[in-house]
């Protein structure tokens, strides 16, 4: 669990006059969940197209290795295909017909959905459908998590089912991730390191290392503690000090 | 059915009334009497059997042809510029003007209706396709790149399957459409169907036998959406009339 997977040099992408985002640089360890947050509208959807190679910076470099898989903020289902043959999308590079059938099946199992494999997306809680996203993303032999503001679509309690759901799921298929998102709870207690981006043109204003090992409860000391220290630095809290000390920071 | 009775009713009584001359206006008994005779005489199931292979040939030419340049402008931004003015020309100039060239060009039999079906049904369903396509949502290819889709597979996994809902109610849409151009058509440029039976019946004055005939083009009409309408049960395509 070394190297590095994702390295950004000094990546900057503007679109014509807008300086989106300026000078990142940012290594992604193999297996490490980074987050991204930030005001909305400064980049972070942005960064993460870069991440998957969907889009190309207009100057810097960015190297990665391994199968990327990304996660939409909705509807990135294939409305047209049942819960098993979306997932089955995400094993397509596998030959062996019986092969595939048991991957989908553990899968499906994995993320409690048996019963449903025939159910078309539109039959379905907005979790599940993203339970659905996250088990087609994580099967197969990807590589790398990218997730894009995964959970705002859902209510508060399913969004923090779907965090321990996402933990769990990690825990059994490890990856490397990289979450983007404006919830800095769940940047928080998902994330080895959350990096916290400045508006735009972003840059990177402070990034926080979290060490409590994953998966951790939204009210552990570290998570609240580290919760407390972003919204201070954003501006949003009085008191700056406190329980700050105990967020270990870089 | 209670509607029917009461129009059958309302038939009989516009009948007793005396308001039109016998001639010009049949009363429900001679119609069915006229039902028995076209029965045993097969002339209107011959009729209807070449009306519906003539529908059946349009229909298919257009969608055949349609549906793939509909996905093709809806794809690329310079086809569509290009062809939408010409297309919606087309679209809006009813086929039945092209009836004298297409005696002209086909002669009278199953050509010349064919291709005004072609005409009335292949519009509609390019620009109904091209307009579908250019509305497929982004994430649907972003989701087949990440997963590997690519090129023909991407049009027909993809695009093809994201407007299928919408191309189903189009085929339905055309298919009406031709229907009622089939009808036209024949009664101009056809030596039989059953548009052509209209225009004979009505040279008879049996205009008993001319309400017959008008029922049963209704009726085909009617049972033709309904078989159309059968493919949105397709449980693939169910999303896109559920939302």
């Amino acid at each position: 669990m070394s190297g590095k997977t994702i390295q950004l040099e000094k990546v900057c992408r503007s679109f014509g006059a807008v300086e989106v985002l300026r000078e990142i640089s940012l290594n992604i360890r193999r297996g490490e969940f980074v987050a991204v947050v930030g005001p909305s509208g400064c980049g972070k959807t942005t960064l993460l197209n870069l991440l998957s190679g969907y889009d190309h910076p207009s100057s810097g470099v960015i190297s990665r290795e391994g199968c990327v898989r990304m996660v939409y903020q909705q509807d990135g289902l294939f409305p047209w295909l049942t819960v098993e043959e979306n997932i089955t999308l995400g094993l397509r590079q596998i030959g062996d017909e019986k092969e595939r059938e048991r991957q989908v099946a553990e899968m499906i199992s994995l993320i409690r959905l048996k019963g449903f494999e025939n159910h078309y997306p539109h039959q379905l809680s907005g979790g599940m459908r993203q339970r659905v996203e996250l088990a087609r993303a994580l099967a197969g032999d990807s590589d790398i998590l990218l997730l894009d503001e995964p959970f705002s679509s859902l209510d508060y309690l399913a969004r923090l089912r779907m965090r321990q759901e996402l933990a769990r799921l990690l825990r059994e298929r490890p990856r490397t991730v990289a979450l983007v998102t404006h919830d800095i709870e769940e940047a928080a207690q998902l994330a080895d390191r959350v990096i916290v981006l400045t508006e735009r043109p972003a840059q990177i204003r402070f990034e926080l290392s979290i060490a409590a090992p994953r998966p951790r409860d939204l009210t552990h000391p570290e998570v609240v503690g580290a919760t407390h220290r972003i919204l201070t630095e954003l501006g949003f809290e009085q008191d700056g000090e406190g329980i700050v000390a105990s967020a270990a920071q870089t | 059915m209670a509607v029917v009775a009461i129009l059958v009713a309302l038939w009989t009584a516009v009948w007793k009334a005396g308001i039109f001359h016998e001639s010009a206006f049949p009363s429900p008994l001679a119609v069915l009497r006229g039902f028995g005779e076209e029965i045993r005489s097969g002339r209107l199931f011959n009729d209807l059997i070449t009306s519906l292979f003539r529908v059946s040939c349009g229909f298919v030419i257009a969608v055949a042809t349609g549906v793939p340049m509909g996905l093709w402008m809806g794809q690329r931004l310079a086809a569509r510029l290009a062809f939408l003015p010409i297309i919606n020309f087309f679209r809006n100039l009813s086929p039945l003007a092209w009836i004298p060239f297409a005696i002209l060009w086909f002669g009278v039999g199953d050509a010349s209706p064919i291709f005004l079906i072609f005409l009335a049904a292949f519009f509609p369903i390019a620009l109904a396709t091209m307009a579908a396509v250019a509305n497929i949502p982004v994430v649907y290819f972003r989701v087949a790149r990440d997963y590997g889709l690519q090129g023909f597979e991407n049009l027909t996994q993809v695009a093809l399957s994201a407007i299928m809902p919408q191309v189903i109610t189009t085929l339905r849409v055309a298919a009406g459409l031709s229907w009622l151009v089939v009808v036209a058509a024949e009664m101009i440029a056809g030596r039989d169907g059953l548009g052509f039976a209209v225009m004979d019946t009505r040279n008879g004055l049996r205009t008993d036998l001319l309400v017959v005939e008008m029922i049963v083009i209704g009726l085909i009409g009617v049972v033709i959406d309904r078989l159309l309408a059968q493919l949105t049960k397709i449980p693939s395509v169910r999303w896109g009339y559920e939302r």
